[in-house]
């Protein structure tokens, strides 16, 4: 109970974990997935497992843009510096994933005009006081941020900006949800549902989810409260035997979504009818790309891009732990060859990555009691 | 990305339409609130934002909670950082180092 003390309302946290030890059946395993990389984070930061029975296990979703993007596209997004009268710019968290021949940090330190924004509203203001270069946005990351890359394209467009690209990376959640579902050695029960993604998708995109694969699913806020709280209708829908879409975090996620930040999106975005994703492989239609009214800003139509693919590395067993075959440190290369600052496999990559999560919080706190080799067989070879 | 940063809207700015300027812990930066559009941002309105953009309004309370979540998180600091370095409305995005990987 690490972070209890921190918690706002430990009344009101003991009340949940009472029921949820109420709610569980001895007999069975629980297998709960949380989507959101966010919730990854903020389950292993407040310890939330120790609240939890260990026949509940929370299993690490996909919702990390960072992580499942494969590196033949980070390769794919640099190779445009060759050219030097190009701007590349991308969001802090992408400088320093690593592509084959160096991250877009050591790309800059070779010489290539490297700059990161915080949005892309910041990209094509840097194209407006740039003329003469062109500025090229690598544009990373779910519902939460394709939004307002479609908004400023259409800015772009309005303002008749020709130096301005997009290099489009956008993902989709639903696709991947199902790609977990459909694989053979799926073994979930339910899920959390994303918070933030929510706010712009709303709460309907899910309804397959429990209609069709009948699995329970709770959008639910990133408190521990709430997370618990998800977990608690989580369970009580498994022991009535309903598969529902239910809605934790009503406070900020409409059911209907965002419908400005959804219209931008069908204004700007298409469906690609394929993408890779790390650990994952290739999954249909679950990646975004400009539509052709949007040509002239799509970097994939202006560059000659070399379509470089990079197979993840066969010990690295990013997808066997995505779906929750394997726990991060059962993986072969987890904490050997793979660790935070050296990422191998797409989940190391970045903070909301389960086994950088694991890693920093989990495995650093085992080798801090002496407890590695114990508990962590992987670790022992 | 996925965490994202509550912010106040001080005003609606005149040098363009969807402008606003927005306060985060006592930092005012001017951000984009075109995607608010079914329920138009006003001032004294509390927002999320994620990548300069405010996404959803919230209550004041919700906006205070979310701020602790991310303090919580170790996500604030990344969190400033990203206010800090919105751009709109400067000549150019103000230099900055990078944040530690993976950090918002």
């Amino acid at each position: 109970m690490r972070f209890v003390d921190e918690f706002r309302e430990p009344e009101l946290i003991a009340k949940a974990t009472q029921e949820i030890r109420r709610l569980t059946d001895s007999e069975r395993l629980y297998r709960l997935m949380e989507v959101c990389g966010g919730h990854t984070h903020a389950i292993y930061r407040f310890g939330l497992k120790d609240l939890l029975p260990p026949n509940i296990e929370l299993i690490h979703g996909p919702g990390c843009p960072v992580c499942v993007l494969p590196m033949g596209r980070i390769d794919d997004g640099l190779s445009m510096t060759d050219d030097r009268e190009v701007i590349f710019t991308a969001f802090g968290d992408m400088m320093r994933v690593p592509g084959t021949h160096g991250s877009p940090l050591e790309y800059k330190a070779r010489g290539a005009d490297v700059r990161i924004v915080y949005s892309p509203a910041d990209a094509l203001k840097l194209a407006q006081a740039n003329p003469d270069r062109h500025v090229m946005f690598f544009a990373i990351g779910f519902e939460t941020t394709a939004p307002s890359t479609a908004l400023t394209l259409t800015r772009a467009r309005a303002l008749g900006i020709r130096n301005f690209s997009v290099f489009c990376n956008h993902v989709t959640i639903i696709p991947a949800i199902r790609a977990i579902l459909d694989s053979p050695d799926m073994r979930l029960d339910a899920f959390i549902g994303p918070g933030h993604v929510s706010t712009v998708i709303g709460c309907r995109p899910y309804e397959w989810i429990a209609r069709h694969e009948n699995k329970p699913i709770v959008v639910s806020g990133f408190e521990p409260l709430d997370m618990l709280e998800s977990i608690v209708m989580l369970l009580r829908q498994l022991r009535d035997g309903r598969a529902e879409v239910e809605n934790q975090y009503k406070r900020v996620v409409p059911w209907e979504g965002n419908r400005a930040a959804l219209k931008a999106m069908a204004e700007v975005f298409q469906l690609r009818p394929y993408f890779e994703w790390r650990g994952m492989g290739f999954i249909s239609q679950s990646a975004l790309r400009l539509r052709d009214s949007y040509a002239d800003f799509d970097a994939e139509q202006r560059f000659r891009i070399p379509g470089i693919r990079v197979t993840d590395p066969k010990a690295a067993q990013c997808g066997e732990v995505l779906k929750g075959v394997l726990k991060p440190a059962q993986c072969k290369l987890f904490g050997n060859e793979c660790t935070p600052e050296n990422p191998v496999g797409a989940l190391m990559v970045s903070s909301e990555g389960s086994c950088a999560a694991y890693y920093n919080y989990e495995h650093r706190k085992a080798a801090l009691t002496g407890l590695t080799a114990l508990t962590m067989p992987a670790q022992a070879i | 990305m996925c965490l994202a940063i509550p912010g106040k809207i001080v005003e609606l700015l005149p040098e363009r339409e969807n402008l606003a300027l927005v306060e985060v812990s006592g930092v005012r930066r001017k951000i984009d609130v075109g995607l608010l559009d079914d329920d138009p941002a006003k001032a004294g309105d509390w927002v999320l934002i994620h990548v300069g953009f405010a996404m959803s309004k919230i209550s004041e309370r919700d906006a205070a909670d979310q701020m602790r979540i991310l303090a919580m998180l170790g996500e604030d600091e990344a969190a400033m950082q990203e206010i800090e370095g919105y751009g709109l409305g400067d000549s150019e995005p103000r230099p900055s180092e990078p944040r530690p990987l993976g950090s918002g």
